[in-house]
């Protein structure tokens, strides 16, 4: 017992002793000559939490490697102000618990630059707080939530999707115009996707404008009750705001009870390379679905930019299946290069998201981008496409609009070319 | 909790263990002190570490008050729970209303974190003991049906009411920074992990006394022989639902740590794969052992660390990367899983109190 | 009343797939005591194995039957391999094992096939019948009832009218005494295993063109639902298993139907709990309820 009280006191006092040497001089102010976190005159480390394994990796496990390759051709090309991008990219399977733990660990201990693209609601969301009292850069979220809209509270936080509300206005304001008279029914997934949607379409189409409204959840795919509910309503328009696999379930479950709908899809589920594998041999039911995009539509092989996507998919992404994902992760690439460009040779964590907010970019995307001061929102819109022939193609102008009670607007401005060498310049 | 009431007398204990080292201390001061010295350790630690080390470290605190509660109810006291990650966002979720409404009610100062950690504790209590009830019923699988159920109710309630709860999306959790006394550049993470670790160690303070009180002893006897314990005078129904709320108490503290140190909460990251890492957990770290939660714990925090590390450690083709990228660690981590299970079944505790009493036996010397 | 009729039969097709499913997980706990966690992704290794046959012969009834080889061999392979080397004498041992199982198999379904969903076909039509104005069943959900009579009667068949069955059953319920007898227990606890993971497979071969697609963790909420119908019955009842997972799969269709997806876990919850607490062993349950 005396022993081991005095072995205690030993410890006890070399344990104080270090402790005090460890206070000593720890926490020093970071200095305003600090570097700057993950840029170095020949690198520039950047990083993204996406879903790459679990239920939710379909699909989107795709976008974070067609930006790497994106990046790499740049790189191949000399970079930006001679510095090359290093793309982190880490799985959190969807998982909100594990998004804390990776984000932390590529700003905290890989020190990267600025966060790019992170996907999901649930999971960005958790982590707001944490880039905000660090300062990181949270560049082009990869959702369409309207969180990442809040330039008072998230001054360095930007969106990059068109928000759910917006699509919802712009696909009700196509079946108002263009399929007058109809009766009109919503499938939403039911969380912030499904009910900001159905917020967009009643705004154009009032609430009593839709006929009957169903929901999913993730957890259960059985959608016939929600199909024969729909079926027995006599609806005859039906727009989904669903993820891709409840798309595809929706078409599929429709068919089989011999429901055959005017299909108008939000855009995060009307990829059709990606519907088309998940129907397999029912992929012919697709034929007519109306769809939203504001990218380059993957299929068309004569638009300039999915010339240059394909290329790089080919010299630097091991000829991945292309798909919309692959598009939007390079969409994603070329507008932080722009960024970054624009941003200068004396790179800061200011000065980059300074340069995002003097706004002005355009790229691949059909539709407008909307960062300003007062603006952290991406794209303002989008473009109609409908399956004919198994392809699907733009049809009709492209529209804008807000997520507030403003009109869906036409929107001329025409798409700009690539550069000829594929990274935009200064 | 009733942990401090029911302190063995000595001479009991040291009939019941009489290994242990230091017996002529009372159980609490011994594991007061205990305490204190992981205490002295674990600031130690936090000015030696940096950051990111600090908030795991604090994470693994959070994730150890659930797992401790885990090895309470199922290494002591033999009753499966899948359903401890539901437990835990109970926890969490009282966590950020309790926080939401003081922040409401303009009370920012961070000591009402207390406050919101001894409700969310206590509403965690009401939750395991209407779980523990029905619980106390059932045995093996039907016990491990029920508690699955659970496991998957409780996320999915907060999509059924997001009014209260805001679905998917989760709450935001109003945290006060830390102390100004502390200085303009004293870490954040380093506050979480203080906060974290002040908590955790209590929890365990009093789990340990109840483990070595007369309750611990009941459970042990539950878990043994139930006809038995019945015979020797046990309630035995009483005793695994206390058994249950116990560990619910844990789980809650840990969930609720767990949306301190997120600053937010939301249902996925409850979800049924939480609960059977838990009991993973504890398994592989040792079941029936408190030290045996601490190494299930840390590797709770080291599994998404250890992917990230082990997918920077390859350069491979695009073409190979995409599909090894996030699977190859799983892989691993699974076949790993198999291999202990099978080669050390008491975990990793069990294999380190066998390498300690191989090298004691061969080097007697050291014990005097 | 077509809509209580449709609700009805959809949650009766789905609900004969938990049924196998269920049948499945009691086959092995009968046999070793274990609930086999990972009975889904064993099932979903084999559905890939179809998918593989499929693609590479054109013939889906090849698959069908190289899913079916797949799982007995896999069930087989996984009793011998690791089960059998695992400590019995914690019942969490072969759980923990079990979920290890799961990670290592959905991992390496990723490596291999990637984690997309890829299409499922049907052998028949998913195309509803019509009756008198109604949507009735499919000539695939009348493939998935015969299936699933056929496998539940053949199991019967074997357990009760056939020796290997007989010793089956002794090896289970009395395995000393067997042993004694000259019975090879430990071949017939991985003919147990085979039986219970060709079972499982013909489940998945069933449910996944009805679901997403194939994917890695495609079986994952089949097993939930199928787990809580074998817990319903009576993990030590076949019967109960059928009956469990006709129940479970009613009451899902009708809780979407009439109140809303997002409220099925809740009634799960409050059936198993009725359930439960009136018979803690499972609807089928044994009268002698404890052992001791």
């Amino acid at each position: 017992m005396r022993s081991t009280a005095r072995r205690g006191l030993v410890i006890a006092t070399t344990l104080t002793l270090l402790l005090t040497s460890a206070a000593c001089g720890a926490d020093d102010d970071p200095g305003s000559g600090a570097p700057v976190p993950g840029v170095t005159d020949t690198e520039i480390v950047v990083g993204t939490h996406m879903p790459l394994t679990g239920p939710a990796s379909a699909g989107y496990s795709k976008i974070a490697p067609a930006t790497k390759a994106y990046f790499d051709y740049v790189n191949a090309n000399g970079g930006v102000h001679g510095r090359k991008i290093t793309y982190n990219i880490v799985d959190d399977g969807y998982n909100p618990a594990t998004t804390q733990q990776v984000v932390r660990q590529l700003v905290l201990q890989d020190k990267v630059f600025a966060i790019l693209n992170g996907l999901g609601t649930p999971t960005h969301t958790g982590v707001l707080d944490f880039l905000h009292t660090n300062r990181v850069p949270d560049l082009f979220v990869a959702s369409g939530s309207r969180n990442w809209d809040q330039p008072d509270r998230y001054p360095n936080t930007f969106g990059f999707n068109p928000d759910y509300t917006v699509e919802g206005k712009i696909l009700a304001n196509h079946v108002k115009t263009a399929l007058p008279g109809r009766s009109v029914c919503f499938l939403g997934q039911d969380d912030d996707f499904g009910r900001d949607a159905l917020a967009g379409v009643e705004k154009i189409l009032g609430a009593d404008g839709v006929a009957a409204r169903q929901t999913y959840v993730t957890s259960n795919t059985n959608v016939a009750p929600q199909i024969g509910a729909f079926k027995a309503a006599g609806c005859e328009v039906v727009i989904l705001a669903t993820v891709p696999g409840f798309t595809a379930l929706s078409v599929g479950t429709a068919a089989r009870l011999d429901f055959k709908p005017q299909w108008v899809v939000s855009n995060v589920g009307a990829d059709l390379p990606t519907l088309s594998r998940q129907l397999g041999d029912a992929a012919g039911l697709l034929e007519g679905l109306i769809g939203l995009n504001y990218l380059p539509m993957q299929g068309d092989s004569d638009d300039p930019w999915i010339q240059l996507f394909t290329k790089v998919n080919t010299e630097h992404n091991g000829g991945a299946e292309f798909d919309g994902n692959t598009v939007y992760g390079m969409a994603v690439g070329y507008l932080f290069v722009q960024v970054l460009q624009a941003a200068g040779k004396d790179l800061t964590r200011e000065s980059l998201v300074e340069a995002v907010r003097k706004g002005g970019y355009q790229g691949p995307g059909v539709a407008p981008l909307r960062f300003s001061a007062t603006d952290h929102s991406g794209y303002g819109g989008g473009r109609l496409s409908r399956v004919e022939g198994g392809e699907q193609r733009y049809f009709g102008p492209t529209y804008e609009t807000d997520e507030a009670d403003g009109p869906v607007n036409e929107y001329s401005a025409a798409p700009v070319p690539p550069p000829a060498n594929g990274v935009p310049s200064a | 909790m009733s942990a401090t009431r029911a302190t063995a007398p000595p001479s009991r204990a040291a009939a019941v263990d009489p290994a242990r080292p230091g017996r002529s201390l009372p159980t609490l001061v011994r594991h007061l002190a205990v305490a204190a010295g992981v205490a002295l350790l674990v600031l130690l630690a936090s000015y030696q570490l940096d950051s990111f080390r600090n908030f795991q470290l604090a994470t693994v605190a959070a994730y150890l008050c659930a797992t401790a509660g885990l090895t309470v109810l199922t290494g002591l006291c033999g009753q499966l729970s899948l359903g401890h990650g539901a437990l835990m966002a109970t926890g969490a979720y009282t966590l950020a209303l309790a926080q939401n409404a003081l922040a409401d009610g303009g009370r920012t100062a961070g000591g009402w974190l207390v406050v919101s950690l001894v409700v969310a504790v206590l509403a965690t209590v009401v939750v395991g003991a209407v779980v523990g009830v029905a619980a106390a019923r059932l045995r093996g699988p039907y016990l491990a049906g029920l508690t699955l159920a659970v496991a998957v109710v409780v996320p999915a309630l907060t999509v059924t009411f997001d009014g209260v709860f805001n679905g998917e999306q989760g709450l935001a959790v109003p945290v006060a920074p830390a102390p100004a006394g502390l200085g303009s550049y004293f870490p954040h993470e380093r506050w979480q992990l203080w906060v974290a670790a002040a908590a955790t160690l209590s929890c365990l303070v009093l789990l340990a006394n109840l483990v070595r009180s007369r309750y611990g002893r009941a459970f042990r006897a539950v878990r043994d022989d139930e006809v038995a314990a019945r015979l020797a005078g046990i309630h035995v129904a009483r005793t695994q639902v206390v058994a249950f709320v116990v560990s619910a108490a844990s789980a809650g503290l840990g969930g609720a740590l767990l949306a301190v140190l997120a600053q937010s909460v939301s249902p996925g990251a409850f979800g049924l794969t939480l609960s059977l890492f838990l009991l993973m957990a504890v398994v592989i770290g040792g079941l029936g052992r408190l030290a045996g939660a601490a190494w299930g714990a840390v590797l709770l925090v080291a599994l998404p660390d250890l992917t990230h590390s082990l997918t920077n450690l390859f350069t491979l083709s695009p073409a190979a990367a995409q599909r090894l990228e996030g699977n190859l660690p799983l892989a691993i981590f699974g076949a790993t899983l198999i291999v202990v299970m099978i080669a050390a079944p008491g975990g990793v505790q069990g294999l380190l109190s066998r390498l300690t009493r191989a090298l004691r036996a061969r080097w007697p010397v050291g014990r005097s | 009343m077509d809509r209580f009729l449709f609700l009805t039969l959809d949650g009766l097709s789905r609900g004969a797939v938990y049924a196998a499913f269920a049948l499945a997980l009691v086959l092995i706990w009968r046999a070793g005591r274990i609930v086999n966690f990972a009975q889904g992704a064993m099932a979903v290794a084999a559905a890939y194995v179809a998918y593989s046959v499929t693609a590479a012969t054109g013939s889906y009834w090849l698959g069908f039957a190289a899913a079916l080889l797949a799982g007995l061999l896999l069930g087989a392979i996984v009793d011998v391999a690791v089960m059998r080397l695992v400590d019995h004498r914690s019942p969490l041992n072969p759980v923990i094992v079990a979920l290890g199982l799961v990670l290592l198999i959905q991992a390496v379904l990723g490596m291999v096939y990637g984690n997309e969903y890829l299409p499922a076909q049907t052998p028949f039509s998913r195309t509803a019948l019509t009756v008198g104005g109604t949507a009735v069943l499919s000539p695939y959900d009348l493939f998935v009832f015969a299936t699933v009579g056929v496998v539940g009667a053949a199991l019967v068949w074997v357990f009760t009218r056939t020796a290997i069955g007989l010793r089956m059953r002794a090896a289970a319920f009395a395995p000393e005494v067997s042993r004694l007898l000259g019975v090879n227990v430990g071949g017939m606890l991985t003919l147990g295993w085979a039986l219970a993971s060709g079972v499982g497979a013909l489940a998945a071969m069933l449910v996944i063109p009805t679901g997403l697609g194939l994917h890695p963790h495609a079986m994952d909420l089949v097993f939930v639902s199928a787990f809580t119908a074998a817990v319903l019955g009576g993990l030590d009842s076949p019967p109960g298993a059928v009956v469990g997972g006709l129940g479970v799969g009613l009451l899902l269709s009708y809780v979407s139907g009439y109140a809303g997806g997002d409220l099925i876990p809740l009634a799960v919850l409050a059936l198993l709990l009725t359930v439960l607490l009136l018979r803690p062993g499972g609807l089928f349950a044994p009268v002698t309820a404890r052992r001791v």
